[in-house]
């Protein structure tokens, strides 16, 4: 883009990145998470776990029924707050990540990572190497570069609409919805969803690509703030690479390492390796820039033409902009023990609370409109609302009782006997009568308790509540 | 990075857009992607699709409704075809919705069943309350009270288990169905302030007041005998009649004099001679007109369920 001084263009087009593929240390390390990542996203959906209430499904999120199914734990929608810890915990390890490592999650966990990268490999082995892709490209529309390109693009959108329609089998039974989705008898979320999955992946991954972390990607934008100058990034050692007299290419006279020191020159041999296989095109020899999801392919490719040299290793690594300048990195520092100490005490707080969480809730609320209100035998009543909330997959039969309030009745009308369907609530009305006690006026707290046994487990639940009593009589 | 982009802005390989501020002060220009504008023209493109389909421009007083997508609903019997709006498709929702067709569905079993089949089963039982509270509310609540306590001398407390016109479901029923008519004739007339003071002292001894035994003597008579003919209606126990609505007296419960607020014994007999004096006209409405037979069956099991009924 070489545009004159008094010609000013507001939009530009995307400059073409066909990146080369390389292998290396950490190009394994990404192929490995990818293919981990993968295995659990597309194998999930069809692992079986035996359920009572519903389908035999390890991972289930039923939004009709308000149900999430995770193997042996189901989350109901008052635990919303495990979301909330989740979430907490997924930012907090991000902040912490970040602060340290740099940005990690983008280069390898990221799923605009992983796709992309699922869809570079589908363009390599279709159209070739990185020089036959431009040729291709530059090439005019021949029946090979037209199936080459049809192909390209059919795979692509095969990947999509596998990707798409993988998502929507989490949200139902897997093997039923496969069948309905296949003879048209599947629900329309289920197709709109697929379709709209499938469009949102091929253009992300297939088309707009780095777009989406230069443009689009908040997470690439504030992660940077998180930088300081201890942070682990991917970087050029500028030093070694451009000695005194700058990076040169290797010709004669200059190929040799003390040729090249004699000359003052670094060991940057200006290859362009590390250029070829960066995804989002950049110039790791800049320094740090926005642009950059620290993937590390390029120290995966100039430890290759050091190792083929014969020279040391790591002319672009992971390192700090204090080592870079000869410094050490401090890790121990207030940021980033504080960053750690949330992240833990967000991992306790879940732990604990989907540790102890109950099998059964109970929560009483006392009606206000009135009060109280006296019987035609001077007793006084109170009444309660009482939810109550099986979350277990099995039918539970309760009992009601009050304690600490003598004297006092439960009238339940004519309800003999509360059951709760697995996986249920219901709504009890509750009127409690009692003698006023002389001279006792004000708010009396008491204890209800619902009891319940499910094979040989006991389970019982109690909530404070209050009675209002007027001993004067009023 | 800021300096190192100057550098290059002096070098003139980062293009500013020309502008100059305080003589130094530059802009830089760096391009938006062009698939940005393409967006930019593809929301322009969907606002002019968007008018064709919904309602989107002013003319006058009226404005475009847009085509090709009405909504069609049930006015009572008459269906009604209109233009897309979102008035339209509540009442279409509300008609036809996935909710409310689960919510006729709950209806009709709670129709079915019988009164005891309703409250014996805890989940008929919350819908029954869930829907029984709204009706309430929107039809009973203005007299009664939200929470169905009334107001002393002038609606019954619901929420006691005092019933004037009977507390079994079938009785509630009635009362919905056909409205309740409570008279008591005004004694002013019959009595001489003497007499109406003894029937006062012999009405407050029924329920445990201290009273001028002598007094509420000569007042039994009158309740008992000719003279006043009480006992016609509150029967010569004083304990009423439900089939004339006529209240309890011996009960702690007063529904029209309020004489458990009272803190002196002249007001007491105060409240109640103004009653005895003055009598009771209190009706309420008929509502099987206004009311579907589920509605009032609803409300027949809210109101038992309120204080416990009979």
């Amino acid at each position: 883009m070489s545009a004159s001084k008094d010609q000013i263009i507001l939009f530009e087009e995307r400059i073409p990145i066909y990146p080369r593929s390389v292998k290396g240390r950490f190009r394994t390390i990404k192929w490995s998470i990818l293919i981990l990542a993968y295995g659990v996203y597309f194998i999930l959906p069809w692992v079986r776990w035996p359920r009572e209430s519903t389908v035999d499904q390890a991972v289930m999120f039923d939004i009709q029924d308000r149900i999430f199914y995770l193997f042996g734990m189901i989350v109901n929608p008052q635990d919303i707050f495990w979301l909330a810890a989740f979430l907490m915990i997924a930012a907090f390890l991000l902040f912490f990540v970040t602060a340290i490592a740099g940005r990690a999650f983008c280069g390898y966990f990221c799923f605009q990572t992983l796709w992309t990268d699922v869809y570079i490999l589908v363009e390599h082995l279709v159209q070739g190497e990185r020089p036959a892709r431009i040729r291709l490209d530059k090439g005019g529309w021949t029946s090979e570069k037209i199936l080459k390109k049809g192909a390209t693009h059919f795979l692509w959108l095969l990947v999509s609409f596998v990707t798409g329609l993988t998502f929507t089998l989490y949200w139902a039974d897997a093997y039923e919805l496969i069948g309905q989705f296949f003879t048209g008898a599947a629900p329309f979320p289920a197709y709109a969803t697929t379709l709209f999955l499938t469009l949102t992946t091929y253009v992300m991954a297939g088309l707009a690509r780095e777009q989406v972390c230069t443009y689009m990607c908040p997470y690439a934008r504030f992660q940077s703030i998180m930088f300081d100058n201890d942070t682990q990034i991917v970087a050029y050692d500028e030093k070694r690479g451009e000695g005194e007299s700058g990076r040169a290419k290797l010709a004669k006279g200059r190929k040799a390492a003390d040729e090249r020191h004699e000359a003052n020159l670094g060991d940057c041999i200006d290859c362009g390796f590390c250029v070829q296989v960066c995804p989002t095109g950049i110039d790791i020899r800049n320094g740090l820039q926005m642009s950059c999801i620290s993937c590390a392919l390029c120290i995966d490719a100039c430890d290759t033409v050091m190792d083929n040299l014969g020279w040391q290793r790591g002319l672009i690594r992971y390192a700090s902009e204090n080592e870079l300048e000869g410094g050490k990195s401090h890790l121990l520092k207030l940021k980033n023990i504080a960053y750690g100490l949330v992240l833990l005490a967000a991992v306790a707080g879940l732990v604990w609370s989907v540790a102890t969480h109950s099998l059964l809730s109970m929560a009483v609320t006392q009606v206000r409109n009135p009060l109280y209100v006296v019987l035609s035998d001077g007793r006084l009543q109170n009444s309660y609302d009482i939810k109550l909330n099986n979350k277990t997959e099995k039918t539970m039969r309760l009992t009601l009782h009050i304690e600490g309030l003598p004297g006092a009745v439960m009238d339940l009308g004519r309800l003999k006997k509360i059951e709760l369907a697995p996986l249920s609530s219901v709504n009890v009305y509750v009127r409690l009568k009692a003698q006023p006690i002389k001279g006792v006026s004000g708010q009396m707290p008491f204890m209800f308790i619902v009891q319940t046994s499910l094979g040989d487990q006991e389970i019982v639940q109690s909530k404070q509540a209050l009675f209002t009593m007027r001993g004067n009589g009023q | 990075m800021s300096e190192e982009k100057q550098d290059k802005a002096q070098s003139g390989s980062v293009q500013t857009t020309g502008h100059a501020w305080d003589g130094d002060i530059q802009e830089f220009n760096n391009p938006l992607p062009r698939w940005w504008l393409w967006g930019f023209y593809a929301t322009v493109v969907f606002a002019v699709v968007y008018w064709f389909f919904y309602p989107a421009w002013p003319v006058g007083q009226s404005y475009t409704k847009g085509g090709l997508n009405s909504i069609t609903y049930k006015v009572g019997d008459k269906e009604v075809t209109t233009h897309w709006n979102t008035r339209a498709l509540l009442m279409k929702d509300l008609q036809e919705g996935e909710e409310s067709l689960e919510q006729r569905k709950y209806m009709q079993q709670v129709q079915a069943a019988s009164y005891e089949q309703i409250q014996s089963d805890s989940n008929m039982m919350q819908f029954t309350r869930a829907v029984g509270k709204t009706l309430f509310a929107d039809n009973c609540a203005a007299c009664h009270g939200i929470g169905g306590a009334g107001v002393v001398g002038l609606f019954p407390n619901l929420v006691d288990d005092d019933w004037l016109w009977g507390g079994t479901v079938e009785e509630i029923q009635t009362t919905l169905q056909e409205g309740r008519n409570g008279f008591m004739p005004a004694f002013k007339k019959t009595f001489t302030d003497e007499q109406m003071s003894d029937v006062v002292e012999y009405v407050l001894g029924l329920s445990g007041h201290e009273v001028d035994a002598g007094m509420a003597k000569r007042g039994g008579e009158l309740f008992n005998g000719e003279g006043g003919g009480c006992h016609y209606c509150h029967t010569r126990e004083a304990t009423g009649m439900t089939s004339v609505g006529s209240t309890n007296l011996t009960d702690g419960i007063w529904t029209v004099a309020n004489v458990p607020a009272q803190k002196t014994p002249e007001s007491r007999r105060q409240v109640v001679r103004d009653v005895i004096k003055n009598g009771i006209n209190r009706q309420m409405p008929a509502w099987k007109e206004r009311l579907s037979p589920e509605e009032i069956k609803v409300l027949t099991v809210y109101v038992h369920e309120l204080g416990g009924g009979k």
